[in-house]
């Protein structure tokens, strides 16, 4: 236990960093998810193809193929990123095709006379999309939408493999250190419990205030 | 399912037919002829000797790693042990058989010795010496011996080809350096370059290659005889050693405690072998092949025997060195 205690700081800094990725992750995946599933619904077939690729692709390779084919890999092709900032973007890319296709499956929710009547007052597809279908659809995907960002926090752990100093790359440094797995690791569990735990109450809060009496 | 089952069996039959037919290519063939093929007198022993035992019985058992590139590395195709470590078994078996090399080499038997069973394996007698990577140190001393060295590793720095910025540890303060997560390796650069960046670690050590390869580091550093292995699998084109190592690993011969006679002849075969060529053209056809350049031979450290194990004669302790220590470079 004073193991754990003794590196206090170091254990702040890596929840700090595993905060940090793991929101700016969400933030790009969001859009990425928001944007993949409005080209799923889209009258276009290309975009509709395309949509279908994209999800079907990055929901079926493990993240961790994806972190080290990117980082080590895409350098080959002349794309090189700070280890943050890749783990970042694969995290993003990873997360957004699961986000689509929860942002789908609540598309696919709303009654089919609100896409009909937007039409019928003029509306283009992308302005009742914006503005009619979506509002309602993501109302009811938020608690899916919670459980995705929850996996994406503990996911992020991953990207220790590059390099990024958030808990899990602590842990494995001060276990190194001081020759203590048990203690370092239940520090951590503790450290991941403590971020995973208030980010179920966060997105229970939301859900309340989005819901849509019907 | 049974047909394809079939197919896929003689579908197997024929690849190991295609392996075995462009398998075993003789690397050995460009050797240097004339002392490969000099053949010596099968010297004579004293009774009872290690030397003798050995001779007699007509075979040598020697324990070497077999996952260790360049010292002691199983060929995955022709199965051969090979590797620096190797190449001196043989040096030694010559001395005890005589004949050439090659008919030497025939009569040595390699066991897998790891790390962790080195000592066991030659306490219970299951192995007649072990070559191994093995470092000489003063813990180890109290329950095996040591002929040798005969050579020093040591912990260095890689870098590219083209880098001229790095030429020894104190140059890599404010460079990016990787090593493994937690080695020994980073606790010395932190004590040797504390300035140094040390924020890029990994968990192999081809990893950290290719983050220097990619520039994402400057400098790849750990024991030198894991770094030039690192080279010589990417060919040689785009990393290079600096060549100044700043951590001593002296590797020796390890033998039964207490057997000053063996030691004493293991020791004047190595020097032998730094006289008549035998080690250099050794260093040259494993460790040379990275593009290592052939060092100076460590001096052989012939220190007096710490207390024999029971039934060993003491009577042919010939050693004349002062007490030993472990740097012999």
């Amino acid at each position: 236990m004073e193991v754990v205690l003794s590196h206090l700081g170091a254990f702040a800094g890596a929840m700090r960093t595993t905060a940090e990725l793991a929101l700016a992750s969400f933030a790009g995946a969001l859009l990425i998810g928001v944007l993949i599933a409005s080209f799923r619904v889209s009258p276009v077939a290309p975009l509709r193809a395309a949509g279908t690729f994209y999800v079907e692709t990055f929901r079926n390779i493990p993240p961790l193929v994806l972190l080290v084919l990117f980082y080590f890999g895409f350098t080959k092709i002349g794309i090189l990123y700070s280890e943050f900032v890749s783990a970042v973007i694969v995290m993003a890319v990873y997360t957004g095709s699961f986000i689509a296709e929860a942002v789908r499956s609540g598309i696919n929710t709303v009654a089919r006379g609100q896409a009909e009547a937007a039409r019928a007052i003029g509306l283009t597809f992308p302005q009742s999309l914006i503005l009619v279908i979506l509002p309602q659809a993501l109302r009811s995907v938020v608690p899916a939408i919670g459980s995705l960002f929850s996996a994406l926090l503990r996911n992020v752990s991953l990207a220790s493999v590059i390099a990024v100093h958030e808990l899990a790359w602590l842990s494995v440094r001060l276990i190194a250190d001081t020759g203590r797995p048990f203690e370092i690791l239940g520090g951590t569990a503790a450290a991941y419990l403590m971020m995973t735990l208030p980010t179920g109450y966060v997105f229970g809060v939301i859900e309340r205030r989005t819901a849509i009496k019907r | 399912m049974r047909k394809s089952r079939i197919s896929l069996l003689a579908l197997l039959v024929a690849l190991a037919m295609v392996a075995a037919a462009c398998g075993p290519s003789e690397p050995e063939a460009e050797e240097s002829p004339t002392e490969a093929a000099e053949s010596k007198e099968a010297p004579q022993f004293a009774a009872g000797s290690t030397m003798d035992t050995i001779q007699k019985r007509g075979n040598v058992i020697v324990g070497t790693k077999f996952d260790q590139p360049l010292f002691g590395q199983r060929n995955p195709i022709t199965d051969e042990i090979e590797g620096f470590d190797v190449e001196m078994a043989k040096i030694i078996a010559q001395g005890i058989f005589g004949g050439t090399l090659e008919e030497a080499a025939e009569k040595v038997d390699f066991v897998e010795t790891p790390t962790p069973v080195r000592e066991a394996n030659i306490q219970q007698g299951s192995v007649d010496f072990i070559v191994a990577t093995y470092t000489i140190n003063d813990t180890r001393k109290q329950v095996v011996d040591f002929a040798g060295p005969y050579y020093v590793a040591g912990q260095d720095i890689m870098v590219k080809v083209d880098d001229d910025s790095i030429n020894g540890v104190e140059d890599l303060n404010g460079k990016k350096v990787c090593s493994v997560q937690g080695s020994t390796s980073i606790a010395n650069v932190v004590a040797e370059a504390p300035q140094a960046d040390i924020s890029i670690s990994f968990d192999t050590y081809s990893r950290c290659a290719e983050a220097l390869r990619d520039g994402r580091v400057e400098a790849v550093t750990t024991d030198n005889t894991i770094l030039v292995g690192l080279i010589r699998e990417d060919g040689g084109a785009t990393f290079k050693l600096v060549g100044q190592t700043f951590t001593t690993e002296p590797y020796g011969v390890g033998i039964k405690k207490g057997d000053d006679a063996f030691r004493d002849f293991l020791n004047d075969k190595i020097d032998e072998s730094y006289e008549d060529g035998s080690w250099e053209a050794a260093f040259e056809r494993t460790v040379g092949t990275a593009g290592i350049e052939t060092p100076e031979p460590p001096s052989v450290d012939r220190y007096a025997s710490s207390g024999a194990s029971p039934g060993a004669t003491t009577t042919g302790a010939t050693s004349t060195t002062a007490p030993a220590t472990t740097t012999t470079n």
